[in-house]
Order: C-alpha cells, then sequence, then structure tokens
C-alpha cells in the first residue's frame, strides 16, 4: 500500500493559490485510497498549466503535444489495456486544440480517464479567451469580449453518449476526490470536467463565483437517464450542478479488437515463421 | 518475347479485376510481369488504364508501345490507338462500343453477347476479354480456370463453370478469327510471385513484428492499413483508422511508448498534418515508422498520380534539429527489406524512420522467384521483464556514451517512465536550464548520429564500374533506369547509381559513389519531380554538382523508350 509521499514529484511551478493545486492533493489521496500505486499507471498530459500535473506526481508519464493527449492516452490503451491511463488536459488543450479527438475519444468509448483543468481561460499563455470563456469575457485578445457562445462539454458529452461524464470543482476537494474515485473504477471513457480558478487571469470566475452557484446533485438523482442528463447539462447561471451527470454501460472500444481478445499487445510474442505461409499467397 | 497489354475505359468497368488476372495468369504461368495503374481521382466513369508487360527475361518497367489494347470505351482507342505496335491489335466490342473498326489491326469480339451465350450473363463479359487476350497469346486457360475457381470458390459450382465457359469463348473466338496474331510467349515455368509495394510494405511490417498501426485513408497509402487488417486477426495486429493524420501519429507514439512496435502511413497533405507529431517522437526519443506515399502537390494535387516531390520535405520538416532516417525502396523486394531496417533502426536509435514510395510504385506489381526471410533482422531493443525489474535506478533519457537510452515498458516494473515534448532532463522531467539542454542536444543528435550513419548502404551501382555516362536516380525510378542501362549498354558505357538509403547520406567509405560520379564525362540526376531534390541534396551533402538532369513532373511515371530517348539526346551532345 503507498503512501501520499510516494505520489510526491517535482515542485509545482504553478501561481501561488492556483485551482490546480487542489486538484493534485486530492488527486494523489484518491490513487492511495484505490491503492494504485505510482508504477501502475500511467498519465498523458499536453500542454497548458495542466500539461505539467504529471510531473508533480510520480507516475509514468507521456507529456506530449497541445490538443493531443487522447490519440496518445488511446494509443497506450490499445497497447497495454492491463493499465489504467489517465489524461490531464486544460480547457483549451482538449476542447479547443484537440476537439475532435474528444469527439472521437467518446465514440470510440477508450477506457480513458479524462480530466480536465478547465478555468475558462488560457493561463500558460497568459489569459486569452478559451472554448469555454463566457460570451463577453474581455480579454487583451478579446477586448470587445469572447464573441462565441462558450462551449458546453457536458452536454456535448451527454449528446456523443460518453460513458462517464462528470463535473467537479477545485473548491470543493471532498466531493472531487470522490468523483475522482468514480470515474476510475468506471468501465468506460470517462470525462471530469473540473472548475479550476484561475487566480492570474481569470477575474470573473473566481472561487467566490463558483461556490456560489455550484451545487451538488442530489443523491436520489439517477445519472442513467439521459433525458434528465440533458436537462442537467444545460443548467448554467445561477445554479451550476456538480456531481455524476450522466453514466452508461456501453461495451469498452478494448473489448471490440480481435488483436487483443486472448492478451495484452505488448505481452504478445512475435512469431514469424508465418510470413512465410502469407508469402505464399502471392503465387 | 516482351510484350505489353493495356486495358482501357472507364472507372468501374473492371479494368483492375480483368489487369490484376492478366498479371496472376502470366506470373503463375512462370513469365516475368510488371504492371502499372493510370487513374482519375473518380469512382465512375472517366479514362483509366491498366498496363501489363510480360516476358522471358526480368522486366521492371512500362513501355510506351503496346501489342494488345483491350479498349472497353471509345476514349481508350482515341488516346492509346497510336500506341500500338507495329504487330499490336485492338481489340473491342463494336455492340457495346456502338461502333465498328475497319483497319486490319482492330479485331471485333463481342464480349457482351458471347457472355451472354455461354455464360449467361453480361457481367463476365471481362472474363471473355480475359480469355480472348490467353487466346491471343497462344496460352492454354488451365491458370485462369483455376484463378475463377478460387475467386468464385463461395459462389458455387453454376458460377465457376459458367465463367469458365465464358473464358473459353472468348478464346475460342480470338484463336478463330485474329489473323494477325502472331505472338510466341514460350513455354511456362515455375510460378512466380506477383506483389505490389503496397503489399511489400504491409509484409515489411508484419515480418519486423509491428503490432499497432493507426492511420487515416489517403491515396496511394489506404492499400498498406487495408492489408494489414485483412491479416490483423491473424497477426494480431491492431489497425486502427484515426480520425485524422494528427490523431494517427499520436495514437502510434502512444503505441511505441507502452512497449510495442508501431506504424503509421500517408501521403504529403496527410504527413503535413502529422509533422508536430515528427517532432514529438523526436523529442520524447519515441521510434516510429512512417511510410510516405508521395503523389503531386502542392495542395490535393492530383490525387491519384505520381511524383517524387517530397523527399526534401520529408528530409527538412517539423521544428528543430533531430536524426532522422529515410529509405526510398525501387521495387517491392527492396521495399520489404527496407521497411524491416526502418523498424530496426527507429527502435535500435529511437528515431523516427521514414520509407518514401510514390503513386506509381504503389500501383505497380513485381514478380520474383521468392523473398529471403534470412535476410530479416529482429531484435527487441526494449528492456523489460526481469532485465529491467532488476535494475537499481532507471532513467529514461539516460546519458549514455552511444546517446541511446534504454527504452524501457511503463507499468512493467517499480521503475517509472518518464517522457516530455519539453525539453527534459534525464529522468524525463521538464528543465530549463542550459547546460542540461546541450547534453540532451548532443545526446539525441550528434552522438546518435555518428552511429546512425554506419547504418546506412552506399547505392547500388549497376552496369560497367568505370562507366563515362551515369545516371542517377532515387526510389521508384530504380526500374525504368535499370531497363535503360541494359538498353543502352549495348553500345555506350553507362551505369547507373541507385540510391535508396537517403538519410543519413550514405558515406563514401564503403564504396565511393562519388568517384564514380567524378570520373564519368557525364552524370544524369533523374527525378520524377520538377526541381531535382535528390541533385539538391546531393550538393548539399558533397558538393558534387549534377550539369544534366531529367526531370518529369507530369504526375505520370517515366517509360522505357522515353527515358532512352531523353538519355541518349544528352549522351548525343557529349
Amino acid at each position: 500500500m503507498a503512501t501520499l509521499e510516494d505520489y510526491k514529484g517535482q515542485t509545482p511551478a504553478w501561481c501561488p493559490g492556483c485551482g490546480n493545486y487542489g486538484i493534485l492533493n486530492v488527486f494523489k489521496e484518491a490513487l492511495m485510497e484505490l491503492d494504485i500505486e505510482p508504477h501502475q499507471f500511467t498519465i498523458v498530459s499536453g500542454i497548458g498549466q495542466a500539461g505539467k500535473f504529471p510531473h508533480y506526481l510520480r507516475c509514468n508519464t507521456f507529456n506530449g503535444l497541445h490538443g493531443r493527449t487522447l490519440p496518445v492516452a488511446t494509443g497506450i490503451r490499445l497497447s497495454n489495456h492491463g493499465m489504467l491511463v489517465i489524461a490531464v488536459a486544460g480547457d483549451g488543450d482538449c476542447y479547443g486544440e484537440g476537439g475532435n479527438h474528444l469527439i472521437h475519444a467518446m465514440r470510440r468509448n477508450i477506457n480513458v480517464k479524462l480530466f480536465v483543468h478547465d478555468n475558462q481561460i488560457y493561463g500558460l499563455t497568459k489569459g486569452q479567451a478559451s472554448p469555454t470563456s463566457m460570451e463577453g469575457m474581455v480579454t487583451k485578445a478579446q477586448p470587445s469580449g469572447a464573441f462565441p457562445e462558450q462551449l458546453n462539454p457536458i452536454a456535448l458529452a451527454v449528446a456523443l453518449d460518453c460513458s462517464f461524464v462528470a463535473r467537479g470543482f477545485a473548491g470543493d476537494i471532498e466531493h472531487l476526490k470522490r468523483l475522482i474515485k468514480e470515474a476510475i473504477n468506471h468501465k468506460g471513457f470517462s470525462l471530469v470536467d473540473i472548475f479550476q480558478p484561475c487566480v492570474t487571469f481569470n477575474k470573473i470566475n473566481t472561487y467566490e463565483w463558483y461556490r456560489q452557484r455550484v451545487y451538488h446533485i442530489e443523491p436520489e438523482y439517477n445519472p442513467e437517464d439521459k433525458i434528465e442528463a440533458f436537462k442537467r447539462a444545460l443548467e448554467w447561471g445561477d445554479r451550476i450542478p456538480a456531481g455524476v451527470i450522466y453514466r452508461n454501460h456501453r461495451p469498452i472500444f478494448e473489448e471490440k479488437i480481435p488483436a487483443i481478445k486472448k492478451s495484452v499487445l505488448i505481452k504478445q510474442s512475435f512469431d514469424n515463421s508465418k510470413i512465410d505461409s502469407t508469402l505464399k499467397e502471392f503465387y | 518475347m516482351d510484350y505489353s497489354i493495356k486495358i482501357g475505359g472507364e472507372a468501374g468497368q473492371g479494368i483492375q479485376t480483368i489487369g490484376d488476372t492478366l498479371a496472376k495468369v502470366f506470373s503463375r504461368g512462370g513469365y516475368y510481369v510488371f504492371s502499372h495503374q493510370d487513374y482519375e481521382s473518380r469512382i465512375r466513369g472517366g479514362h483509366n488504364f491498366y498496363q501489363i508487360r510480360l516476358s522471358d527475361k526480368p522486366v521492371m518497367a512500362s513501355r510506351e508501345k503496346i501489342d494488345i489494347l483491350v479498349a472497353l470505351d471509345k476514349e481508350s482507342i482515341i488516346l492509346h490507338e497510336k500506341e500500338l505496335s507495329e504487330y499490336g491489335q485492338i481489340i473491342y466490342d463494336a455492340s457495346t462500343l456502338k461502333q465498328k473498326h475497319e483497319k486490319e489491326y482492330f479485331l471485333d469480339i463481342p464480349f457482351a453477347n458471347l457472355a451472354m451465350e455461354h455464360g449467361r450473363s453480361k457481367i463476365m463479359a471481362n472474363t471473355v476479354a480475359i480469355g480472348a487476350v490467353l487466346g491471343m497469346l497462344g496460352m492454354e486457360l488451365d491458370i485462369f480456370s483455376g484463378i475463377i475457381e478460387e475467386t468464385f470458390k463461395k459462389k458455387g459450382e453454376d458460377i465457376i463453370q459458367a465463367n469458365v465457359n465464358a473464358a473459353r469463348a472468348g478464346r475460342h473466338f480470338a484463336v478463330k478469327e485474329c489473323l494477325r496474331c502472331s505472338f510466341s510467349i514460350g513455354p511456362l515455368t515455375k510460378p512466380k510471385m506477383l506483389i505490389g509495394v503496397v503489399e511489400a510494405i504491409a509484409l515489411g511490417a508484419m515480418a519486423s513484428g509491428c503490432k499497432f498501426y493507426s492511420a487515416y485513408p489517403m491515396t496511394p497509402s489506404t492499400g498498406i492499413m487495408l492489408y494489414l487488417t485483412s491479416k490483423a486477426k491473424d497477426y494480431e495486429i491492431v489497425v486502427e483508422q484515426a480520425e485524422d493524420e494528427i490523431a494517427a501519429i499520436n495514437m502510434a507514439l502512444g503505441a511505441s511508448f507502452a512497449g510495442v512496435r508501431a506504424m503509421t502511413g500517408t501521403s504529403g497533405g496527410g504527413f503535413a498534418l502529422m509533422v508536430e507529431g515528427l517532432s514529438l517522437a523526436a523529442m520524447t526519443e519515441t521510434p516510429i515508422v512512417i511510410a510516405l506515399g508521395q503523389r503531386p502537390a502542392p495542395s490535393t494535387g492530383l490525387p491519384t498520380r505520381t511524383e517524387q516531390g517530397d523527399l526534401l520535405f520529408a528530409l527538412h520538416t517539423a521544428h528543430g534539429e533531430f536524426p532522422r532516417a529515410i529509405f526510398a525502396p525501387g521495387n517491392p523486394e527492396e521495399a520489404f527489406y527496407l521497411v524491416n531496417k526502418a523498424f530496426d533502426l527507429a527502435e535500435k536509435y529511437q528515431i523516427p524512420a521514414f520509407v518514401l514510395f510514390d503513386q506509381y510504385l504503389a500501383d505497380s506489381q513485381w514478380t520474383y522467384e521468392r523473398f529471403d526471410l534470412g535476410r530479416i533482422k529482429n531484435i527487441d531493443y526494449r528492456l523489460r521483464g526481469e532485465a529491467l525489474k532488476n535494475l537499481s535506478e532507471y532513467k529514461r533519457h539516460a546519458f549514455t556514451e552511444t546517446g541511446v537510452s534504454p527504452l524501457a515498458l511503463p507499468g512493467e516494473s517499480k521503475h517509472l517512465v518518464v517522457t516530455d515534448s519539453d525539453e527534459h532532463d534525464e529522468e524525463g522531467h521538464i528543465i530549463e536550464d542550459a547546460e542540461t539542454r546541450i547534453k540532451m542536444v548532443n545526446k539525441r543528435l550528434f552522438k546518435k548520429l555518428i552511429h546512425i550513419k554506419q547504418e546506412i548502404e552506399p547505392p547500388l551501382l549497376y552496369g560497367t564500374s568505370s562507366p563515362d555516362i551515369v545516371i542517377v536516380g532515387w526510389g521508384s525510378t530504380y526500374g525504368v533506369m535499370k531497363e535503360a542501362v541494359d538498353a543502352l549498354s549495348k553500345d555506350k558505357n553507362i551505369a547507373m547509381l541507385h540510391f535508396s538509403e537517403i538519410n543519413p547520406f550514405p558515406l563514401t567509405d564503403k564504396f565511393d559513389y562519388l568517384k564514380v560520379l567524378k570520373d564519368a564525362k557525364r552524370a544524369i540526376c533523374i527525378e520524377n519531380n520538377a526541381t531535382g531534390q535528390f541533385a539538391r541534396l546531393m550538393r548539399a551533402e558533397t558538393g558534387f554538382e549534377f550539369k544534366t538532369k531529367i526531370n518529369k513532373y507530369d504526375g505520370r511515371p517515366f517509360l522505357l523508350e522515353n527515358l532512352i530517348g531523353e538519355i541518349d539526346g544528352h549522351i548525343g551532345r557529349l
């Protein structure tokens, strides 16, 4: 059984007060409580403040390109479906640059756990609007306010029948921990969108802003009712739901692929002798 | 004996079926075969053709002159009548084409009516045509009947018999009516293997233990994915059609990171999307093999045609400085071995390795006695199992003498495998300091490069060893250049230098090809592109400048007579 110390990575280079600290701490606790040791999982991350996340833990890490976490995570899972694969991305990374991959990862239902640090702003590039920035948000790059309508990742995920859809808040860590654990335990592609206040660049969606609006979905709510899930997904404004919003039990992608039915791809020994008989088909 | 057969018609008329079947009949008959295709980017209509050359001597290029033209539409006659050789023959169905030709080299064969009469269906018109071609050549139907049986096994005895009857009717008609036919093709010998480059690339990957292939469909690379898919279950390969090329290369990198040999394939436009991923492979030192099928560009260009236009693109693209291996096979056999070499070097040095081909090569078929599996190298360079578990410490990007760090599998031991697209330290964590940066560049680039250079084979010299005239090329021009040397060496002191291992550029210590070039009276660089990319590369790498270049950039391959004529023109001026 690992201790919290076992997950301690490099010293974070995030701004003091950043919502990411809360996520990092609770993430370590969740892994420890689930008895998943550092070498037993891989985190794939991209670029942005969230991209640095795996360095601040101890774990197998592929910190790749901006927006491309999910294809890398998919490749890892298909080659080693015995290992837990977690993708960590920001709202710009996952909903902007990598939007196409998100759509197709949900369609495939690859058993990857995706945690999006959603601060509704671009942090690393110093404060431009992100896909989840609220319409009208003024930044240096959007001096007249962001023109596009805000992306609703939860509604997008429900529409695409994403296997597990949840929303958490970095300022509500016990609740977030439960969501992280549920997502990891769920069989299927899991999206956890985490409100993560950017204390430096987002002066609208602050801790206080979220605290006033975010409420816990009541225990009797049935996340397997897709119509109800849509209703919750569309709630925004004075009241914003947090918790497991949608869940289904679609078969995962890995189970459909003949090549990995018998064993994990990386464990398969290679037999060159078959080539000879295959070459005979060309005569 | 050296005959060329052309089947022309609209897309959807079954040109490829006729061509593939004839090529198979000839290769099973033990003849040497070369075939290539020319088609438009459409599913129905337009004008396409399939050209087959058969001989009792090895053939590896298409000729301009045609001996038998199977015209399935009027356009075929308009376009190709002038290509007919002195004793050539055009066969067509006057009732289908609704026109009658009276010249002595036209033979009207009622493909459709014979099909109805003997096969009870018009669908078998192409079977009649194949039977007719075989009849004109004086071949029996045994081999073709065997192919019919294999093809229609699932459809039952009736369909097989109907097709055989249709083939007989076609053959019988041609034997009886083709009075000018004087073709003589010699006795059957031991069956040969008939294979194209796309299958050879896929087979090379399979023979190298490739377990993961992700790609987005794009001509001319799609065939690799399709062939691997057809073998995926048997060989336990994961083949994934990605949502785009960016995903394709990133998935393959994920798979490679996890511990399997991985590959992707695409063409120029798709590769343009992969470029950031290529740089990621370099920074994370993740092995990957990329099959890049060139076609005329810029942009969508001529999607179904050929060009050698992406050599410098493959060589120089992606941000940053890093080593990469580039191979450009000249034929399917070479493709098979070079894909294996690409996998070997990619994993040994943890670099990206390319296999460059083009549309012409992708759609050509060649005959061989056999492929030698003894030449396939399969060394597992990864650190796994007990060897990994027993290590006291592990750093993914550890500094070593050779620059190559041990490549461990994540999840197999307590040792963590960490890598990053940011510059990183030995463990794989982000750094900013100058000292580590310099050490990492030295490791990734300079140290490895010394060793990779030693792996690259010099070009092939074909023809006389101290030639007056040297023709130089790379990749798909191999066959046509080699045949040109054969044809011209009767009265010229000529040789070919063919490069199929291009980057790192071959050293001269194993074979001083530069001396051959410098000693020759004339060195001609032949490329299927507009600017002479290889010639530029040669000058950049060696200082040698070609005074003479032959470039073709009409989207079509070099044909034998046409290339010989061009070379002759230059030599004449000597």
